[in-house]
């Protein structure tokens, strides 16, 4: 074991600063999901869709900025533009024209709206975008790379995926975290998570609060995609990846839970690096592994709360 | 139950009808039919208001069987059972986990294991040779090498024939009462098991027969298309078969199969004219099923013919 440690150590680091970084984007998008699902109550397939939006706006508003002469500075501008542009456009509009109809509707119509929707967007990306790779790497090759100490050796790493990716992501944990328990507006949405109706009878104007955090979740998701562009070159499947991978976070985490959503992305993105350098053939296959491991032993997620059952 | 079944016989004559007068549909017909079968067994599970996300996996599962054994054993009717056996045969395995869930969680546990049957798939490569799919060697029936005209023709008689079958052992199944106790599930599952019913074990035998469907149509499938490839296997197929459940109405046997040929005629025909499009314009049909006539094509069929299935 020591032995294999010594041999491995220097990929096991690799792997370790590689799920990191990889971590970092899992949240950004399971985070979201979660939060619409808490409040609408709507699994939303397409949020993958808004990812892969994001990423190619983020890359095409790079391209452009670039191809104007601006610094190299105005590409991370153009990622933050991005998932603003992506939030508040697609957001509302689908909010408003799409899942309002459907509230309370039966689950499984629910889904498939958002399903439809899905298929819809993957064509408006192929549309738009065209199938041939898209790929704009300045803000992370701008940053350059850091030698990570690593025992005798050192890991020369991309202080983009080092620092910029974990860092956006606990600032949005913590941010969510602090909105949520101590703003107004924070607390509402707690509260229609927790009871819509009762929430309703104090005075919170639950549609609204329903389109604001469709709109935030839609941001996340896009900006999870505009941060995930520099390290990736984008090609047309890549939001029915993301989608499913944070629906497997999301349920292992448990519904709702947001600080559940960061440890369990932690553990999925670790998992999956050690996988992509040790045994490559099982790369995709980890995260689920870990999922239904968990939903063996803690069928409502590892910090989901166990409703009780109605009569 | 008459009029359903005479509507399904009329249905039948029209298909066969329409293989005859243009020969071309016929391989998409015979694609149609199989996954309808298919979505009789996503029909059995939504009747306990669970969705899988994750049946194509059986249908892969049937796919992949007929692929591998093939070559070594090129008998069509020994095949189909055996695809239909070992999709029966994972979807107990599987089945045994994921009853103990439900709604989301049973979709999502669904499309988690898909997954990892896609990935396996896909990433197996010495195995599957991955995204490229195998190439299904050719098939003897009963003993008999055709040429390649009987043999569409064939195919299309057996996808046919075991589509009545299925069709009408589910309609069967749902008015039995494990079938009513299906919808027991869905109302309330607690009353259920205060009468002394297990709500696992009635989930689990429609989810082992809807798994022994998937891995029917997959074959089929395969047999027809004469090429596999993990895509079948994808989360988006399994949406697919969901899809076309509700597009077609999730009250009927009849449903299905309305739905999967109508589904399969819409991609042919958009894809073909709009190459790049032919998703959206199936998500648009979707949303407007969905949103104006959420009885799916049966419900305005049998509104029109007052039937009541």
């Amino acid at each position: 074991m020591v032995g294999w440690l010594q041999d491995n150590g220097l990929l096991l680091g690799l792997a370790a600063l590689d799920g990191l970084a990889y971590a970092a984007l899992v949240f950004m998008v399971a985070v979201g999901l979660n939060l619409v699902f808490g409040v609408l109550r709507i699994v939303n397939v397409a949020h993958g869709s808004l990812f892969a939006i994001g990423a190619y706006t983020a890359a095409s508003l790079g391209l452009f900025f670039a191809s104007q002469g601006l610094p190299p500075l105005a590409g991370y501008f153009a990622l933050v533009l991005a998932a603003a542009l992506v939030g508040a456009l697609l957001g509302p509009l689908i909010e408003r024209f799409l899942l309002r109809r459907i509230y309370g509707h039966e689950e499984v119509l629910q889904l498939l709206v958002t399903f439809a929707l899905f298929m819809i967007l993957e064509d408006v990306q192929k549309l738009v975008w065209g199938v041939q790779p898209v790929s704009q790497d300045l803000p992370m090759t701008y940053l350059g790379t850091i030698d990570v100490p690593f025992g005798d050796d050192v890991i020369p790493f991309t202080k983009y995926q080092l620092f910029v990716l974990p860092g956006i992501a606990v600032a949005t944990l913590v941010g969510l975290a602090l909105f949520l328990r101590r703003t107004l507006a924070g607390r509402m949405i707690v509260a229609v998570t927790a009871d819509k109706e009762a929430a309703t009878a104090m005075g919170i104007d639950a549609t609204r609060i329903m389109l604001l955090t469709f709109t935030a979740g839609a941001a996340l998701a896009a900006l999870g995609g505009a941060l995930a562009s520099p390290t990736t070159s984008l090609v047309p499947g890549v939001g029915a990846q993301t989608i499913v991978l944070s629906f497997a976070v999301v349920a292992t985490a448990g519904l709702g839970q947001i600080e559940g959503a960061a440890l369990t992305s932690l553990m999925m993105g670790l998992g999956r690096s050690v996988a992509v350098y040790f045994a490559p053939e099982f790369e995709v296959v980890v995260p689920y592994l870990i999922m239904v491991a968990v939903l063996l032993v803690r069928p409502q997620g590892l910090f989901g709360v166990l409703e009780t059952r109605r009569v | 139950m008459i009029a359903e079944g005479l509507i399904a016989l009329v249905g039948a004559g029209v298909l066969l009808a329409v293989a005859i007068a243009v020969p071309w549909l016929k391989f998409v017909l015979t694609i149609a039919l199989a996954k309808g079968i298919a979505v009789l067994g996503i029909l059995l599970l939504l009747r306990a208001g669970q969705v899988s996300f994750g049946h194509a996996m059986f249908l892969a599962t049937g796919a992949y069987t007929v692929a591998f054994l093939a070559p070594a054993m090129p008998e069509a009717l020994l095949l189909i059972p055996l695809g239909g056996l070992f999709a029966g045969l994972l979807g107990l395995l599987v089945g045994l986990f994921v009853v103990r869930y439900r709604d989301i969680f049973f979709g999502m546990l669904n499309l988690a294991i898909s997954m990892v049957l896609y990935s396996l798939l896909e990433k197996l490569y010495h195995l599957t040779k991955g995204t490229d799919g195998i190439r299904v060697a050719r098939a003897t029936y009963a003993g008999f090498d055709l040429p390649r005209e009987t043999q569409e023709w064939l195919m299309f008689a057996i996808a046919l024939g075991l589509a009545a079958l299925f069709g009408t052992l589910v309609a069967a199944y749902l008015r039995s009462p494990m079938g009513r106790a299906l919808a027991g599930i869905k109302t309330r599952e607690t009353r259920l098991e205060f009468l002394g019913v297990s709500a696992r074990r009635v989930l689990l035998f429609a989810y082992v027969a809807s798994a022994v469907m998937g891995g029917i149509a997959g074959t089929l499938v395969a047999l027809t298309t004469r090429h596999v490839t993990p895509l079948l296997g994808y989360w988006t197929s399994s949406g697919e078969l969901v899809f076309i459940a509700i597009l077609g109405g999730a009250g009927s046997a009849v449903g299905a199969f309305l739905g999967a040929v109508a589904f399969e005629l819409v991609r042919v025909y958009a894809a073909a004219s709009v190459a790049d499009a032919w998703q959206m314009i199936l998500g648009g049909v979707l949303l407007l099923v969905i949103l104006f006539a959420p009885g799916g094509l049966w419900g305005i069929l049998a509104g029109r013919l007052k039937v009541r299935a």
